[in-house]
């Protein structure tokens, strides 16, 4: 996901892939008529009822605290922590259209950062140049990744078995590594370059909006994210078609992988500690968030614009209980109403756009 | 179970003005339709044209818009499939509806179980099973079979013991002879015949003119969501006048002409020898020549399917090697041979083919990203530009390449997917049922599109149940039975009663 270098053959061919949307959309409205706009009000509708929902957290906030969460201050702070979970989901998103799951994705962020915040490799930092912290950090994420796509690929075994085992193992290693302590980040460099703002934007969040961003255009642009529709949407016909499915499904696996070794480094980074308990209930976060924001978990379908929307919503609605003093369990049923909500609201407007002309 | 009709002298089913609106399309635009007790009418009309949608307002899968609906001279509202069941509306659905992991019994009580204070009678359900099986004459199907292990033909059955198993009145069949072959069908025929003389009707759908020559009474023709005739007789109406009314133009049904002199054959471009699956079949020897069209006829069941689909590598081949091009191609890897450059239209389009909520366009292009894309992008105005021309030239209706699959009507999802592999520019290419649930204009464009990719030096395999299309289309035909090729000759050497012959021997013998 980092070498988007790549991204330059599309600044080279202008005239298709910007134009694309506005041909779309000009098909969808001249062309066939209601025909591509259904289409169009589909996903539309899902994002207004996130939207929707949204404007209510944060309404909500302000109802109950005020300026005290109508603030810039606040704002950056909700944007920080939820920076760090929505570069999980971004992956987990691929991953559940492309007809996957994984529930290792707390544990693989636990390991990344207690990697590359052990002394041995704090030291090399320190001898060599602090990206190697970035590096190891990231390559235990991809690693991590490609155990579990090859384990469902060509193990066989049930994604949700493999990727279980591997939360298990993954955060028992981070447990041994650590000592069950916490190491304290001392390359300044490394804590430096994260703390940089870009006109005010924290790093986290920039990272955050770039990581969606090239998830965005992944999956709307590329061959890449056109084949994970297909071998979520109906795998016996994506095989059929001549798409390497297994290879696929270990590439998804693989850059959910690399997006935890990201946020690992970004929770590392924010708590400048790299610790086996970072990136506890991920995985229960993400799904949620790619979930309510319209990926189908069983495959086939989603959009990288619900999954961001999912995630603020989830964002907002923690800080709101944080400042009301609200306990942990309140904001856990708090959640479970919210997800169950969002989906209602969705379906409404899903069916609304397809049964009415 | 059977039905003792009161003699009606008016009709049975009367509908009026049925209107039927999806978003963007008015797939029913005022139909009527009326079927009286005891008869076969017949349904024609080109895909898309609205048949299916008729049915399902009728089965109350659907709402009419607008419209009456009389049932036995009273104005009935079915609001519900179980009330359009409950007056004796039965229907078998274009796409089989059944459980796959469920037995045949439990398939058939599916939703009105035989039960006796909760608790299902399972011998109760199995005796009727077998004598509703008796009946349909396939005494050979068990109750106990799970309906997933059942051939298409088998499957057919019983959703046709299904719909027996209420007491009907009139039963629908939507395209049920295309999943089945000629025995098969007049098996089936023979069974619509034992119902009508019970006092049931039916509401008989296909494409295939002859059958509806054969067991149909009357005929009402659709047209765009509109009925353009109603009441023709089935059995004098000429055939030229039929496909004028439903197309509104008058084709002539014919193949496109082979080249005529036994043509200076390319080299063989797809060598298969000595290719077997276990337990399905073996040996099987097959050379097929740049610019030639190879038919494979026989039995559903024989091992047709089986045949490519293993030479296309979704099998794997328990024996044998497949070459294209003289390269060898690993067993068992559709990557391996989509790379060397073949093609399967596979038979099952929805659960083989299709990504029903994606759109017609991204169906077509799947197998051939690589094409549109430049490092990884994907040119998504060229992928509709092509696909535009594909669906235009296949008459897929409506035009629109931005709608999903799921919305098209049954024939023009099937020429979705023949489109994606007429659009990647294979080496071989294998078709099986290509014109499955396609009407008559749409066939011969199909045929027409067929030859001309042979002509630019393609080889092509095609599988059919039906043994005209075989004998039109292929110049050469492979006849299949119980797993083995029994017969390779030039189609023009073999006459359909020879086919017939060839793939029922083992039956009689
Ligand atoms: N769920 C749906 N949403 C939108 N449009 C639909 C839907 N179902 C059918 N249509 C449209 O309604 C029209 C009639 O379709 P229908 O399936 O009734 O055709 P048909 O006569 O059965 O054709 P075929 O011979 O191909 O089976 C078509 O234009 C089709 O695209
Ligand atoms: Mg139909």
């Amino acid at each position: 996901m980092t070498d988007t270098a790549g991204v330059s053959p599309s600044a080279s061919q202008p005239e298709p892939t910007s134009d694309s949307k506005s041909v779309e959309e000009a098909a969808a409205r001249a062309g066939q008529q209601q025909g591509g706009l259904a289409l169009l009000r589909t996903s539309a509708g899902r994002n207004l009822g996130l939207v929707l929902a949204l404007v209510l957290v944060c309404i909500a906030g302000f109802v109950t605290s005020g300026s005290q969460f109508a603030n810039l201050d606040n704002a950056l702070t909700i944007l920080r922590l939820a920076s760090v979970i929505g570069v999980v989901s971004i992956g987990m998103t691929f991953v559940i259209i492309g007809g996957g799951i994984d529930l290792s994705v707390g544990a693989i962020v636990a390991l990344a950062s207690v990697w590359c915040t052990t002394l041995a490799t704090q030291r090399m930092a320190e001898d060599t140049h602090w990206t190697m912290m970035v590096f190891s950090a990231l390559a235990v994420g991809l690693g991590c990744g490609l155990v579990n796509g090859l384990l469902i690929s060509y193990g066989g075994v049930v994604p949700f078995i493999a990727t279980l085992a591997m939360l298990a193992a993954a955060r028992g290693y981070a447990e041994i590594l650590a000592q069950r302590r916490t190491q304290l980040v001392s390359v300044s460099e490394f804590l430096d370059f994260f703390r940089i703002d870009v006109l005010g934007v924290p790093m986290l969040v920039l990272i955050f909006v770039v990581v969606s961003a090239i998830g965005w255009v992944v999956l709307n642009r590329t061959t890449f994210g056109r084949r994970t529709l297909a071998v979520g949407g109906n795998p016996e016909a994506a095989r059929l078609a001549g798409i390497n499915i297994k290879r696929h499904t270990v590439m998804l696996y693989a850059l959910l992988g690399l997006c935890c070794g990201i946020a690992a480094l970004m929770i590392t980074a924010r708590t400048t500690t790299g610790a086996s308990t970072h990136g506890l209930l991920y995985e229960l976060d993400a799904i949620a968030a790619v979930v309510i924001g319209g990926t189908l978990l069983s495959g086939g379908r989603g959009t990288i614009v619900g999954t961001v929307l999912g995630v603020l919503i989830f964002g907002v609605l923690n800080n709101v209980f944080v400042q009301n003093d609200l306990s942990s369990s309140a904001q856990a049923v708090a959640k479970g109403v919210i997800i169950v909500a969002a989906v209602l609201l969705q379906q409404r407007f899903a069916r609304q756009s397809s049964s009415s002309p | 179970m059977t039905t003792q009709n009161t003699v009606h002298d008016g009709a049975l089913l009367q509908m009026s003005g049925i209107v039927k609106e999806f978003p963007g399309v008015r797939a029913l635009g005022g139909v009527d339709l009326d079927v009286r007790a005891g008869e076969v009418h017949c349904l024609l009309g080109q895909n898309g044209a609205g048949k299916s949608t008729l049915i399902k307002v009728l089965s109350a899968s659907y709402q009419p818009d607008d419209g009456t609906i009389e049932w036995e001279g009273e104005y009935v509202s079915l609001t519900t499939p179980v009330a359009a069941m409950k007056l004796g509306i039965s229907t078998i659905y274009q796409e089989l509806d059944l459980v796959p992991d469920l037995t045949v019994a439990e398939n058939i009580y599916l939703g009105h179980e035989l039960s006796k204070g909760g608790f299902t009678q399972r011998a109760a359900a199995a005796s009727n099973t077998r004598a509703i099986m008796e009946r349909l004459g396939h005494p050979e199907i068990a109750p106990s079979r799970t309906v997933g292990s059942l051939s298409p033909a088998g499957q057919q059955i019983v959703s046709m013991a299904r719909a027996l198993s209420h007491d009907t009145k009139l039963l629908i069949l939507d395209e049920p002879s295309a999943v089945l072959d000629q025995g098969e069908v007049h098996n089936l025929f023979r069974v619509i015949r034992g119902l009508t003389d019970e006092g049931v009707a039916i509401i008989y759908i296909s494409h295939r003119l002859e059958e509806i020559r054969e067991i149909g009474d009357r005929i009402t023709v659709l047209k765009d969501g509109r009925t353009v005739a109603t009441g023709l007789d089935a059995k004098v109406t000429p055939t030229k006048e039929l496909i004028q009314l439903m197309t509104g133009r008058s084709i002539e049904y014919v193949f496109p002409p082979r080249p005529d002199t036994p043509r200076d054959r390319g080299e063989a471009v797809l060598e298969v020898r000595d290719l077997a699956l276990a337990g399905v079949f073996s040996g099987v020897d097959l050379t097929v020549h740049a610019g030639e069209i190879v038919g494979l006829a026989g039995l559903v069941g024989a091992g047709r399917s089986e045949i490519i689909e293993t030479v296309y590598g979704a099998r794997k081949a328990t024996g044998g090697t497949v070459t294209v091009d003289g390269t060898k191609i690993s067993r068992g890897s559709v990557v391996a041979a989509v790379k060397a450059g073949v093609g399967l239209a596979p038979e099952e389009r929805k659960s083989q083919g299709l990504l029903l909520d994606q759109a017609v366009y991204r169906n077509i292009t799947i197998s051939s990203l690589s094409r549109f894309s430049r490092s990884g992008f994907l040119d998504s105005a060229d992928e509709r530009r092509r696909s535009d021309e594909l669906v235009t030239s296949l008459d897929v209706r409506p035009k629109g390449v931005s709608r999903a699959v799921r919305t098209l009507s049954g024939g023009n999802q099937q020429k979705v997917v023949l489109a994606r592999w007429l659009l990647r520019d294979c080496r071989v290419l294998l078709l099986d049922e290509p014109t499955r649930g396609v009407d008559v204009g749409a066939r011969s464009e199909i045929y027409n599109l067929i030859r001309r990719l042979a002509d630019s030096g393609v080889a092509v395999v095609v599988v059919s149940s039906e043994v005209e299309e075989v004998l039109g289309l292929a110049d050469r035909v492979l006849v299949v039975r119980e797993g083995a090729v029994v017969h390779d000759a030039p189609a023009t050497e073999l006459d359909e009663s020879k086919v017939l012959d060839l793939v029922m021997e083992g039956r009689v013998a």
